[in-house]
């Protein structure tokens, strides 16, 4: 598939540069080693402050023990070669890639929806200038929708990013409904007849009921108003976001079916590997990786780059 | 989880009876328990690691106090060890500092929208209110729209929040650039809003700058170069509550840069359990000053190290389910409520409005895992949201007599009810027959002291009956498996 294409080159440094970590991680330490308690203790301690959390970690840890403690493994490449493979599973190939509107029977196909949420400054309306970026670096035509409406300069920095990529963006009144802006943003796309329209919405806890109650009804007009939409629903989540990302993930969820997880920020020295604990509890696949703050730093999510910086040392 | 870290130790210690004092392996046994809800609040691995050690140390050798349940003393130990760590000696007076001749600088960093601008707004409303003028400098060059942003929260500061002094905003449009474009510009800006600051006499000025990470090098050199161009007088570190291991390496860096003196923890008002404040107190030994509560500007608390602490173990947050319970309802409402229920007066419309009161401070499961004790209760309890739309929906068609009179429903008035909610009359029913029982309860419940209270809720659970207690309430059920305790009652621990 086709998407982001473009940032190939992009994609190719940002291997590049986990490779490198990976030889001062997960290598060094597993790689030539005798398997042994030590070895094991170590293991745990990387995951754990990968942001894992302790329940996963030690689900994953006891798979090693056993197979250890039966003989089945007895090298630190085995246990490599092991948490690859169970790791890897997780994320399929097909489940990373975005979900765009189909041509109806008569061929006329109606704008594809993504709406984006998440808690606040988890870099939602960034993320939103990234995957708006490789869109179009695809050909696609796109429209932006500014539905957060409530926090001072909001709408502002959306619109500074739709200047700078050339894209136009539906705005309300500031402190107005979003739900009216979302509405808005449907019609202008249906009438513009563009490929894809991008909701901003604004930071909101998963806690705060009616704000999720509010997210919802954002979900429900784009429905209403475009046949499938949402098409996709990214939640932006922030890679040094500890355990409480689970419940995150979950409420979101309930709120608007999210259909797959932007993890921002991993140009840190954070892991993000709360997002195994993500998946064992709501099988969100992760999409899209955020390195960075101009709209070239995006990457699509790939597992085993992911799961071996897990590891480093950085 | 405090309720798991009580059993973990009371096992531990069931062998201890009849010992007089804390031996290492009691200890050593429960303290994984510990370790792991640590980890779980997203405590730092190491720092977990070090304060379990530490605790181990402390309990060696105390004696086991007579009359009360070692596991208890083992979790005050834990409890009171943690309050240490993150309050540390606190500053006597916390709040801003205040040099003269003024004014006083205060730089706001930390990473990424991590709350820097909101935080700088809200500190502007905490020194307006208390008669100090303010100016804030938007040294964020580089972040769309981040100088309209501080300059729309400067402009609420000054209209909106209670206070007679002036808050000012400096900034230098003209300076601001695309991303790694103005890098270092940001000095000169903070410089001239000094002097300006100066010049108009006022009391504190705040910097706001710009989102970084830790390990770019640049923007780390800008920051110290701000700090020794101007120089501030606090460094503020702000952080995300939410925040899991990566804390560690974020704060260890900027202290090592900078020289932190103190940090604030955002977005607390999440159901982040926080471990990450222990972390930071622990790698800057920089106390924890202020933490941020909420976007609006007047959502921000000085630091309470007991409530924290308490949070991070799981043990409920119960002054805070207070103060939050005081801004939705004010005294005399509580006190008029209060007087009602001691009558067995109480109409549905305040049912009604103590549950909307109860709904817009978040959803029930959170409300009530604030308490201390509930929180592994919950896990057997089912709150079904729905219910409580309909529940609202049912009294919403009742007349305005029926609901100050719930003695006069007869069975045409419950069919109307149903009709007009959309809901069955059996449902009616039960729900106007719980609704007394409950309001019975809270009358006789009203004499007592939280004690009393509290037996009389077991009591009542003892003795198997449905209605009693809060799983009875309209909305609140129990799971069936797990609605009968069992013979290790859960109550009985917190004798
Ligand atoms: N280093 C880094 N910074 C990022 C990344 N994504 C976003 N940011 C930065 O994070 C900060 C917050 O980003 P926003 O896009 O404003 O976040 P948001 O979720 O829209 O925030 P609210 O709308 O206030 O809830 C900004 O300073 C962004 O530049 C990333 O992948 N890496
Ligand atoms: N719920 C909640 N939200 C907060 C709190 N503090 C800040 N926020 C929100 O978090 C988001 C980011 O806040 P900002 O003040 O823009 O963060 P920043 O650190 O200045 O971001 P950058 O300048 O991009 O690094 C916004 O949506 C704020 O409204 C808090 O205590 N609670
Ligand atoms: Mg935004
Ligand atoms: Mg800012």
């Amino acid at each position: 598939m086709g998407l982001f294409k473009s940032i190939l080159s992009k994609v190719k440094q940002g291997l590049q540069r986990t490779r490198e970590t990976v030889f001062g991680g997960l290598r060094s330490l597993l790689l030539g080693r005798r398997l042994d308690d030590a070895l094991i203790e170590e293991l745990e301690a990387r995951l754990v402050q990968a942001d894992v959390g302790v329940k996963t970690a030690l689900r994953l840890i006891d798979g090693v023990k056993r197979a250890y403690q039966s003989g089945a493994m007895s090298t630190g490449d085995d246990v490599l070669e092991y948490l690859k493979r169970e790791l890897k599973a997780l994320w399929p190939a097909e489940d990373r890639s975005l979900h765009f509107a189909q041509a109806s029977g008569d061929g006329k196909k109606s704008p594809t929806v993504i709406l984006v949420a998440g808690v606040n400054g988890a870099g939602k309306t960034t993320s939103i200038a990234k995957i708006a970026h490789s869109l179009r670096a695809e050909g696609r035509t796109v429209l932006l929708a500014a539905c957060d409406t409530f926090r001072a300069g909001a709408v502002r920095q959306l619109e500074i990013w739709s200047e700078r990529l050339g894209i136009e963006v539906i705005k309300g009144q500031q402190g107005g409904d979003p739900a009216a802006v979302a509405f808005d943003a449907c019609d202008a796309a249906l009438a513009r007849g563009v490929d894809v329209l991008i909701v901003d919405t604004a930071g909101r806890l998963h806690t705060q009921d009616h704000l999720m109650r509010q997210l919802t009804k954002i979900r429900d007009i784009t429905a209403r108003r475009i046949p499938g939409a949402p098409h996709e629903v990214l939640l932006v989540l922030d890679a040094t976001t500890g355990q409480n990302a689970v419940r995150q993930a979950e409420e979101f969820a309930r709120a608007i079916k999210v259909t797959g997880i932007f993890l921002s920020k991993l140009d840190g020295t954070a892991k993000g590997g709360v997002v195994i604990a993500i998946h064992e509890a709501t099988k969100i696949p992760v999409k899209f990786i955020g390195v960075g703050e101009t709209p070239e730093d995006v990457e699509p999510f790939d597992p085993e780059n992911f799961i071996e910086a897990l590891f480093t040392d950085r | 989880m405090f309720e798991r870290l009580s059993e973990g130790f009371q096992a531990a210690f069931r062998r201890l009876k009849g010992q007089d004092r804390i031996t290492e392996n009691n200890v050593r046994e429960s303290m994984a328990d510990v370790r792991s809800a640590l980890l779980e609040a997203d405590v730092h691995y190491a720092v977990a690691n070090d304060f379990c050690e530490q605790v181990v140390k402390d309990a060696l050798g105390r004696e086991v106090i007579k009359n009360v349940d070692p596991g208890q003393q083992m979790v005050q130990i834990v409890h009171e060890s943690l309050v240490r760590l993150i309050g540390g000696e606190q500053a006597a007076t916390p709040g801003v500092p205040r040099v003269s001749p003024g004014p006083t600088v205060i730089m706001m960093c930390g990473l990424q929208g991590s709350g820097k601008t909101t935080t700088c707004g809200k500190l502007a409303a905490y020194l307006k209110k208390r008669g100090r003028s303010v100016m804030l400098a938007a040294a964020d060059l580089q972040r769309p729209a981040a100088v309209e942003q501080l300059r729309t929260v400067a402009e609420q500061v000054e209209k909106d929040m209670p206070g007679g002094s002036q808050v000012h905003f400096h900034s230098e449009p003209d300076k601001v650039a695309a991303y790694g474009q103005a890098v270092g510009a940001a000095i000169q800006v903070c410089q001239s809003a000094y002097r300006k600051a100066q010049q108009l006499g006022v009391d504190t000025l705040i910097l706001d700058t710009a989102g970084r990470l830790h390990i770019n090098d640049e923007l780390m050199k800008e920051l110290a170069g701000v700090k020794s161009a101007v120089p501030p007088h606090q460094t503020l570190l702000v952080v995300d509550a939410m925040t899991g291991q990566d804390a560690v390496n974020s704060a260890k860096s900027f202290h090592e840069r900078l020289h932190v003196d103190g940090a604030i923890l955002t977005k607390f008002d999440s159901d982040t359990r926080g471990g990450a404040a222990l972390t930071v107190r622990r790698v800057t030994g920089a106390p924890i000053l202020f933490i941020g509560v909420g976007e609006k500007l007047e959502a921000l608390e000085e630091f309470h190290a007991d409530r924290i602490a308490g949070r991070i173990l799981g043990m409920g947050d119960v002054v805070s389910l207070v103060e939050k319970a005081q801004q939705e309802v004010s005294e005399a409402d509580a006190a008029k409520m209060a007087e009602k229920m001691a009558k067995g007066q109480l109409t549905f419309d305040d049912f009604l409005e103590q549950m909307r009161s109860l709904r817009r401070m978040g959803p029930m499961k959170q409300i009530l895992g604030m308490l201390p004790g509930v929180g592994s209760m919950l896990k057997d309890v089912t709150i079904d949201e729905k219910e409580l739309d309909r529940i609202e929906g049912m009294v919403h068609s009742m007349t305005k007599e029926e609901r100050e009179k719930p003695s006069i429903f007869n069975h045409s008035r419950r069919k109307r009810v149903a009709k007009g909610s959309g809901t069955k009359v059996e449902e009616v029913s039960k729900m106007v027959t719980r609704f007394e029982t409950v309001s019975k309860l809270m009358k006789s419940m009203s004499g007592m002291g939280l004690r009393g209270r509290m037996s009389a809720m077991r009591d009542l659970q003892a003795g198997g009956s449905e209605m009693a207690g809060m799983p009875a309430l309209p909305g609140f059920g129990m799971k069936k498996s797990t609605a009968m305790a069992s013979p290790k009652s859960r109550f009985k621990k917190r004798k």
